[in-house]
């Protein structure tokens, strides 16, 4: 009954003052014992599954290993970054990425603003709007694709038909576009969701006083809404960002890669799959992780997003 | 004054239209090209002359296609399960309890949601195959857990957290441990964030392509949405576009259900992360 009751008085977190938590009495050290036992199963799993493998892979990556040779492996330093680095694959690959997060994330900033404006302020038809923009975001991505590449076969698509029987997949810059097509209309949906939550946070009170002064829609859009719902753009844009720059379901069932379409997760899928060449995918692997990386962190610290859950002290 | 609602009314009325269809033309086509026959699939116009059965009789014989829908149903259920019970207890340890090394957990949550899977997909082919894992259920089953917990531990964690403390206290002055005030006060408490978050991995499992074509080889594992990408038609004379519709529908339609039925759940989750950041 005694440790209960001094568990009772230390978990009121929030305000135990410090010295009392630098005595660690016996109820303190129980609740750290519990707070590890309850998130080791998590830190085990998500470890195994990320850590454990990136370390892995820096290690494959000094290593010549092809599946296809299994008795030619060697330790080759930094022999396959320069290979990577040093190949035109890699930066096509790099420079079709971003061309793809940058324009479909910024067509679906503007599409995504207006759907959440629209789901925001529509008079009627409100809950008819926000359930079918729900349908692109449920639907599996690859299902979707399809949709597009069929639409898209010459003789068979009515996308196509509708463009004089065009075959836009053969073409290295009109399939770029159908994949930001394909890309655009899966994710909008969630970026308005996003970009509604943050709207709501808007006050209605200061838009009223605004209409009051004479500003136009115009200017209390750009002058209350936006500013007021930066915080907000700013996550969502960071999420699809870093959601866009691992495109790759869109781009294999549309075109493959063929074409000079592929992003760089079809060139490390490729290197893997097709080459069998575990050294160079590596390579591959940990360019990507290094790109991402240097994306949050710009995000981050550029723009000085609060990342979702880091702060989990304030309300 | 009633004339400027009317035009009001009429461009809200059009926005909504046009929002509406441009959400569903993409969902109609693949719908209408799973009713056309062979012969039709040349024909572009959007919807059938004819509309026939015979894609869905036909991927429903073989098992080129039973086989990948039940292994995606076997293997979204029990990794959403795990990921649910592990992120429910970690992040009951984030919202409840001070302990060294929280905000480790919570930067490590945020690192893997922001992940490259394709980072991952050599070694895991790798350490896969050493054990024995590859094209296996449980080869999919712990990645999709290990992808599944960052977005768990953040909407539970914030789920917790709007649960009243005095509970908890109450229930531990009557003389609970902290483990029977998690289990009995707690947790029912924080059933309907549980649900979300099922929902929410679920959809993900079931989306998921990379991994599903990745770490398997054969049907025997393979997911829905990979099985699609192997498609080669019932028969090898059948154009596959008519089975692939078809499969894609069969998908597709389910999910579409089960987001329309648990639409303000999956709202409420997907925004919760964001906007309490």
């Amino acid at each position: 009954m005694s440790i209960e009751s001094q568990t009772a008085t230390v978990t009121t977190p929030e305000r135990t003052s410090r010295a009392r938590r630098q005595q660690l009495s016996e109820g303190a050290r129980a609740e750290r014992r519990l707070g590890w036992m309850l998130c080791a199963p998590a830190v085990i799993v998500m470890v195994a599954v990320t850590a454990y493998p990136i370390a892995y892979a820096v290690y494959l990556s000094l290593e010549r290993y092809n599946l296809e040779l299994p008795s030619a492996v060697k330790f080759v330093g930094l022999d396959n970054y320069a290979a990577v680095l040093s190949s035109p694959y890699w930066w096509h690959a790099l420079v079709v990425t971003l061309i793809i997060t940058i324009v479909s994330v910024a067509i679906e900033l503007v599409l995504g603003m207006l759907l959440a404006l629209l789901m925001h302020r529509t008079i009627f038809g409100r809950n008819t709007v926000r359930t079918s923009a729900l349908i692109p975001y449920g639907i599996v991505t690859v299902a979707a694709a399809y949709s597009w590449f069929f639409a898209w076969t010459p003789s068979t698509g009515y996308l196509s038909a509708i463009f004089g029987d065009s075959a836009p997949l053969s073409h290295t810059g009109q399939a770029i576009g159908v994949i930001i097509l394909a890309e655009v209309w899966k994710t909008t949906p969630f970026m308005a969701l996003l970009l509604l939550a943050g709207l709501s946070l808007v006050p209605e009170d200061l838009q009223r006083a605004a209409k009051v002064d004479g500003a136009t829609a115009w200017q209390r859009f750009v002058r209350i809404t936006i500013p007021l719902m930066k915080p907000a753009i700013l996550v969502a844009l960071l999420f699809r960002v870093l959601d866009a720059f691992r495109i790759f379901d869109n781009i294999y069932i549309l075109t493959k890669g063929g074409n000079n379409t592929g992003s760089v997760s079809i060139l490390g899928y490729d290197n893997l799959f097709n080459a069998l060449n575990l050294g160079i995918g590596s390579a591959i692997s940990i360019l990507i992780f290094i790109c991402v990386a240097i994306i949050a962190v710009i995000f981050i610290k550029g723009f000085g997003t609060a990342a979702p859950g880091t702060d989990p002290g304030r309300r | 004054m009633a004339r400027v609602d009317n035009g009001k009314k009429i461009g809200w009325g059009a926005a909504n239209t046009i929002a509406v269809l441009l959400t569903l033309i993409p969902v109609l086509w693949i719908l209408s090209l799973s009713f056309k026959s062979p012969a039709a699939i040349a024909d572009p116009g959007f919807w059938p002359k004819e509309w026939t059965w015979s894609n869905y009789s036909g991927i429903l014989q073989t098992s080129q296609f039973i086989q990948p829908l039940l292994n995606s149903i076997g293997i979204g259920v029990i990794a959403t399960i795990i990921a649910v019970l592990l992120a429910s207890m970690a992040a009951y340890a984030v919202a409840r309890l001070r302990f060294p090394g929280k905000q480790v957990l919570i930067g490590m949550a945020l690192l893997i949601a922001m992940f490259p899977q394709i980072s991952l997909v050599t070694p895991m082919f790798s350490i896969e195959r050493a054990l024995g894992l590859f094209n296996t259920w449980p080869g999919l089953i712990i990645p999709y857990i290990a992808f599944g917990l960052p977005l768990g531990i953040y909407i539970l964690s914030a789920f917790f957290r709007e649960i009243p403390w005095e509970l908890e206290k109450a229930a531990k002055v009557d003389g609970a441990t902290p483990f029977q005030a998690f289990t009995r006060v707690i947790a029912p408490l924080a059933a309907p964030g549980m649900v979300t978050t099922a929902i929410l991995v679920f959809l993900f499992c079931w989306n998921e392509f990379l991994f599903a074509i990745s770490f398997t080889s054969t049907i025997g594992a393979r997911t829905a949405p990979a099985a699609l990408a192997f498609f080669s038609g019932s028969s090898q004379f059948t154009s596959p576009t008519g089975p692939i519709s078809a499969a894609a529908v069969v998908i597709t339609i389910p999910i579409i259900i089960f987001v329309l039925f648990f639409q303000r759940r999956i709202v409420a989750g997907l925004t919760s992360g964001a906007v309490k950041g």
